[in-house]
């Protein structure tokens, strides 16, 4: 028998006004039309979640739930999945998650775009692609190894300067997502006083964990909440922190410390 | 809530090294195969540096210098391409052959966006990094279209 070289297969998707990459390792003996279906399923995961769950589409679920047009008893089960996950995130970040406290009554985007990028790359594990990432506008998902074949090495920006990176995890499954004014000007609302988080206490803030959705609403909700909210980390559902000051000092928990292979000792 | 129970479990503080700080400037045009900037990030953590050196994870680079253009990203400021040099296996220089200039309101990110973006390429070289969590849109289709170049070279 063979070898046969696995084939690397990079593609982006533009949905939810942001940039999807992927790039994965296709299994060996898995046809190039297999692993361009399975990507396609994935983008379609994608632009099907846009279409629920954004805000700025008045036929969205979101929209209708907005303006009062849907009862609770007949929200859709994924809408039910999303306003649970809200839900608990309120709960376990002590009130500075809260897709509640936004302009229009309720915005889950926070969340909804790590959650998209989780099913769009279950969509890939299911056809038994084990070694890909997802990048969704810098929110990770990685499984397995990069192209190099070790770990993938997952950097963290430089929230003053998108030139160079302030860390560098080792990751083989997991989730990255980080919060920072610098992508589209301040997007992040303090849920307590409704004002934008003007003053931000930190100047970046990144969370590691098994699920990107999750991560992705307690960057969020880190990033409003500044240094104080490290106390929420780890989570009981494994979740760890890192943030980063305005003078580029970083504060981070074990776990990021166990996964960092460069950065600050 | 569990604020003192967790809180105290050890968070770790450190002023940041930053890693790739500063490399170096590289203005010369395209395919001179002068080289490259090889500033390795100073602190690598001890770690084994990919092999290749390229922190990509593409297949070897060419050894002579070689310059391919890689295809145009769609971001929703516009397309976004670049044109890579190569020389001795690394990356010589990365120039943006399409950028999202046709609207107005783009310039301005634009404007400063490609040449950052090219200094930002050169230094994750040496950084070794495959994704970067926090990346800007722009710079996601940047790195794309470099990654296809790279892709295009090592065949």
């Amino acid at each position: 028998m063979t070898t046969v070289e696995r084939a690397v297969i990079r593609d982006t998707a533009q949905v939810m006004g942001t940039v999807f990459s992927f790039c994965l390792t296709a299994p060996r003996g898995m046809r190039r039309a297999e692993v361009r279906a399975a990507l396609g399923s994935a983008v379609d995961e994608l632009r099907r979640v846009d279409r629920e769950f954004s805000p700025y589409r008045d036929d969205s679920l979101v929209a209708r739930v907005r303006r009062g047009e849907l009862r609770p008893e007949t929200y859709p089960p994924r809408l039910v999945e999303v306003i649970d996950r809200c839900a608990a995130m309120r709960a376990a970040t002590d009130g500075w998650f809260d897709a509640w406290a936004v302009p229009g009554g309720f915005d889950p985007s926070g969340l909804v775009k790590g959650w998209a990028v989780e099913r769009a790359a279950a969509r890939l594990a299911d056809v038994g692609i084990s070694d890909f990432a997802v990048n969704g506008g810098g929110d990770i998902v990685v499984r397995g190894t990069a192209p190099h074949g070790g770990p993938w090495r997952v950097g963290i920006r430089n929230p003053h300067d998108p030139r160079s990176v302030v860390m560098v995890l080792a990751m083989t499954h997991g989730a990255v997502a980080t919060s920072a004014g610098y992508e589209r000007g301040e997007h992040i609302v303090n849920p307590h006083t409704g004002e934008p988080a003007t003053v931000p206490r930190v100047a970046s803030a990144t969370v590691v964990g098994p699920d990107l959705g999750t991560a992705d609403a307690y960057a969020t909700a880190l990033y409003a909440a500044g240094q104080p909210g490290l106390a929420w980390f780890p989570t009981p559902d494994g979740c760890e922190a890192l943030t980063v000051a305005d003078d580029l000092t970083g504060t981070y928990t074990q776990g990021v410390a166990r996964l960092r292979v460069a950065g600050p000792a | 809530m569990r604020r003192t129970a967790i809180g105290a479990a050890g968070a770790v503080a450190g002023a940041f090294v930053v890693l790739a700080t500063h490399g170096a400037t590289v203005a010369h045009p395209v395919a001179t195969g002068t080289g490259h900037p090889d500033e390795v990030a100073p602190d690598d953590g001890g770690t084994a540096p990919a092999p290749g050196g390229t922190g990509t994870g593409a297949p070897p680079l060419p050894t002579g210098a070689t310059t391919v253009t890689g295809p145009a990203v769609d971001t929703p400021y516009g397309p976004v391409q670049v044109k890579v040099s190569f020389a001795n296996g690394k990356i010589a220089d990365v120039q943006a052959v399409q950028t999202p200039n046709d609207r107005r309101r783009s310039v301005a990110i634009n404007g400063y966006a490609a040449p950052i973006l090219r200094q930002e390429v050169l230094q994750a070289q040496s950084a070794n990094v495959d994704l970067v969590s926090g990346a800007t849109t722009t710079s996601e289709a940047y790195l794309q279209s470099l990654q296809a170049a790279i892709d295009r070279a090592g065949r």
